[in-house]
């Protein structure tokens, strides 16, 4: 309401001509009408209110919630009587100093690996495959993305009984071939292999459509060029394809970073407690912070975990980053 | 997500310069302020549906005649399903949602969550006797219900045991978990042993180390092992265990205690030297799967929850019976207590219904469905449960034994605020050894001693 009549005012002061009006340098200012201001102010700040709900529903969903995660790793917070003492850093000295804290990261490391490169090599290869001018096209590439509209714990629970140890599917099929059953539930690295499996079950499809969308916007022409100079499919593949893939890989390998070591579902699927094994072979990190959170109700420990957790995210990212960079100025130089 | 969105403009512009078009990345926008606007009008949604949530009766009273809608969380099986139906047929104000949720560690957990929370739990939740009284802990998170219309309902220990200091009580008790030991005796005839459930009794002994060498007696004859799993036999053992994790101080004493190290030795040593173990975790896939296999086990501890549990994996088996007898003396497994928290919008409905739900004719029904064993005196003496027989079972007269076996328990372990956490520990140390076979028992005591300490 002020900011009309302030105008009204400085339109009657310009019209009367008052002395201020009249002096020198000072002269121009009192000029600019209503409208002008207006609409100077649309300028500069309209901009940041069409921004403005991401960034607010960033704050309230994103920032918030992520800096209320550093406040509480700094509390002894229990899950239901709240907060509780300040206490610095101990929590973050507690949680690296067990055991089962490096536990996690191994696992979770290891399962991110198992999963995500072939991943990214079988989207990349399936979506070669729908490249082409396939009959039923729609419904091949549709078909692709089933696996991921499964909910991940449906497709847990299947897995789960399919490597079962004793009467499970993948084992009976190994034996029947002479092969020694797996102890896909006791072992490390078998169980890391079972949960990559469902991992890459849900995800490859989803990966190849992504793949496919950016391989249908490589030029033609380049393919046509390749065959004049003689290259077979498998050269046009590593030559032409690939290196116009590569943004998009790079955007795969990106999210599937961030999906890699956040993963919860199928390992907490995996058997009937969702603990991660008596030994903790394939409890990740998510699985100890929910443990830590909700099954000893220390949100404190948690919350440690979970700031780590980002930092470790944050720090693979910035890999990521530094060879985006690279590779994107290095095509500049091309 | 928002993020990768952005990192995928960025890359896909740093590595093609200028090959965007402009209305490509319009359209970009666009879908920015689409997915803006679907997010916002979600998020509103989510908020009204909050709203209706907590638009309900706030003072928990409700008038007669006013419809209720109460919701109950169960775990594995109370048996409650027709009782549900018997109620509100009883009361046609009243419906009734039952959550049911598989494990105990499940129900706990979402149990704490929604306590944490303020909301979200159901207008009854049960409590597990092994985690009692950590929950015992948050008084103010549950109702009193003690009433004098329902005292001197419980056996003395089932009531006491939720009895808060200030004399406010936390639950009412559901069932109790007297064991026995379940076999199969088509098993034990192959393998030349006696089959008639009272010479079995006679034949499993009544100390532990009888127990385990009737085991070696009877694998030496069979292909079947003695028990599922360690974990199994260990639910029995640590029950009788008078003080077994935690003092009255609730001081951690799990790994300093000799019985505790006992027991897991001696068990251990029958698993794995004596081979007594078919190395399953209970309520695992293989677990419940072996039920219905050739080569399986032929003894388990048996509570009378168990009973339906057995007779839900083995449908079809014939052979299982139930001896009593039970090695070391009686010892209860389980039983829980219903709670209502006072989160709810109704509670003083749902204090009705758990204490319609907990009185003695409502427990032998559950016991006649699952074989939830009773836990108030005046059904423990009913003609009804003495006279029951489970036809699964061989026709054994399971109410008659599972009250002798109730009678047989001497010792109401003392269980601390982190009795249920001690026990995952032992039990995840016990199965290294067992099922895993990644750690050696020495080995898996130490990573257990280690869990001790970090708990501390």
């Amino acid at each position: 309401m002020t900011a009309p009549s302030r105008a009204e005012a400085a339109a009657t002061g310009s019209r009367s001509g008052g002395p201020a009006g009249r002096t020198g340098t000072g002269r121009r200012k009192p000029r600019i009408s209503f409208r002008h201001r207006a609409s100077a102010w649309d300028r500069r700040y309209s901009p940041y209110l069409y921004i403005s709900p991401f960034f607010l529903l960033f704050a309230v969903v994103g920032l918030f919630p992520l800096i209320y995660t550093i406040w509480v790793a700094a509390h002894d917070w229990d899950l239901i009587m709240g907060q509780g003492e300040f206490v610095g850093t101990d929590n973050f000295a507690h949680v690296l100093g067990q055991r089962a804290f490096w536990i996690s990261l191994r696992n979770t490391l290891s399962i991110f690996i198992l999963s995500s490169a072939p991943q990214v090599v079988a989207a990349i290869l399936i979506a070669y495959l729908l490249d082409y001018n396939l009959r039923a096209r729609t419904f091949w590439r549709m078909g692709v993305l089933v696996p991921y509209v499964v909910t991940p714990v449906a497709v847990a629970l299947i897995f789960s009984n399919l490597f079962g140890d004793r009467f499970g599917l993948v084992n009976s099929m190994l034996e029947t071939v002479g092969i020694d059953a797996v102890g896909w539930h006791s072992g490390v690295l078998p169980s890391h292999l079972a949960i990559a499996t469902m991992v890459n079950f849900r995800w490859t499809g989803y990966n190849a459509l992504i793949f496919l969308a950016a391989m249908q916007a490589v030029p033609r022409d380049l393919y046509e060029a390749a065959a004049i100079d003689g290259a077979g499919k498998v050269r046009q593949f590593i030559s032409v394809t690939i290196p116009n893939l590569r943004p998009t890989i790079i955007f795969v390998i990106i999210t599937s970073t961030i999906g890699g070591l956040q993963i919860f579902d199928e390992p907490r699927m995996f058997d009937q407690y969702g603990r991660g094994g008596a030994d903790g072979q394939w409890q990740t990190m998510t699985l100890y912070l929910y443990e830590l959170g909700w099954t000893r109700s220390d949100f404190g420990l948690a919350s440690a975990v979970a700031v780590l957790l980002f930092l470790l995210i944050v720090a693979i990212g910035l890999v990521n980053f530094v060879i985006t960079r690279r590779i994107s100025s290095s095509e500049v130089k091309r | 997500m928002r993020t990768t969105d952005h990192a995928e403009e960025n890359t896909s512009a740093a590595a093609h310069p200028g090959r965007r078009p402009g209305s490509a990345r319009g359209a970009h926008r666009r879908a920015h302020v689409l997915r803006g606007i679907a997010l916002t009008s979600g998020l509103a949604l989510a908020l009204t549906a909050c709203g209706g949530a907590a638009g309900g009766d706030d003072d928990g009273g409700v008038a007669e005649g006013e419809d209720v809608s109460l919701s109950v969380t169960t775990f594995n099986e109370f048996g409650y399903e027709e009782l549900f139906t018997e109620y509100e047929e009883l009361n046609e104000n009243v419906t009734i949602e039952h959550n049911k949720i598989d494990t105990a560690e499940n129900a706990r957990d979402s149990l704490r969550n929604s306590l944490g929370a303020g909301q979200g739990a159901s207008d009854i939740e049960p409590l597990e006797v092994d985690w009692l009284a950590e929950f015992k802990q948050y008084p103010d998170r549950f109702e009193d219900l003690s009433d004098p219309e329902v005292e001197g309902r419980w056996l003395d220990w089932k009531y006491e045991d939720a009895l808060l200091e200030d004399g406010s009580l936390i639950g009412y008790g559901t069932d109790s978990g007297p064991q026995a030991v379940c076999y199969r005796a088509d098993l034990f005839e192959e393998a030349g042993l006696p089959t008639d459930r009272d010479e079995v009794a006679d034949f499993l002994g009544d100390t532990w180390e009888d127990y385990f060498a009737a085991g070696r007696e009877f694998v030496a004859e069979s292909d079947s092992a003695w028990y599922s799993g360690s974990d199994n036999v260990w639910q029995g053992m640590i029950n009788q265990v008078e003080v077994p994790f935690q003092d009255a101080e609730g001081e951690v004493i799990a790994d300093t205690n000799p019985e505790v190290k006992d027991l897991y030795d001696q068990l251990l040593e029958a698993s794995v030297q004596d081979e007594l173990s078919a190395g399953l975790t209970q309520w695992s896939g293989d677990w419940s799967d072996a039920f219905q296999r050739e080569e399986t086990f032929a003894t388990m501890m048996c509570p009378g929850w168990m009973l339906g549990i057995i007779e839900g994996n083995a449908a079809e088996v014939e052979g299982w019976d139930i001896a009593n007898t039970f090695p070391g003396g009686g010892a209860n497994w389980g039983g829980s207590y219903l709670t209502v928290p006072s989160q709810g919008d109704n509670v003083e409905a749902a204090k009705e219904l758990a204490a319609w739900l907990t009185a003695p004719e409502q427990q032998l029904k559950a016991f006649e469905v699952v074989n939830a064993f009773p836990s108030t005196a005046e059904a423990l003496e009913s003609e009804e449960l003495l006279s029951a027989t489970n036809e699964f079972f061989n026709d054994a007269p399971t109410g008659e034994i599972l009250a002798e076996r109730a009678e047989a328990v001497e010792t109401q372990p003392l269980k601390g605020t982190e009795y249920l956490t001690i026990n995952v520990a032992i039990q995840d140390a016990i199965n290294r050894v067992d099922v895993d076979g990644s750690d050696d028992p020495e080995s898996s005591w130490q990573k257990f001693v280690n869990d001790m300490e970090a708990l501390r």
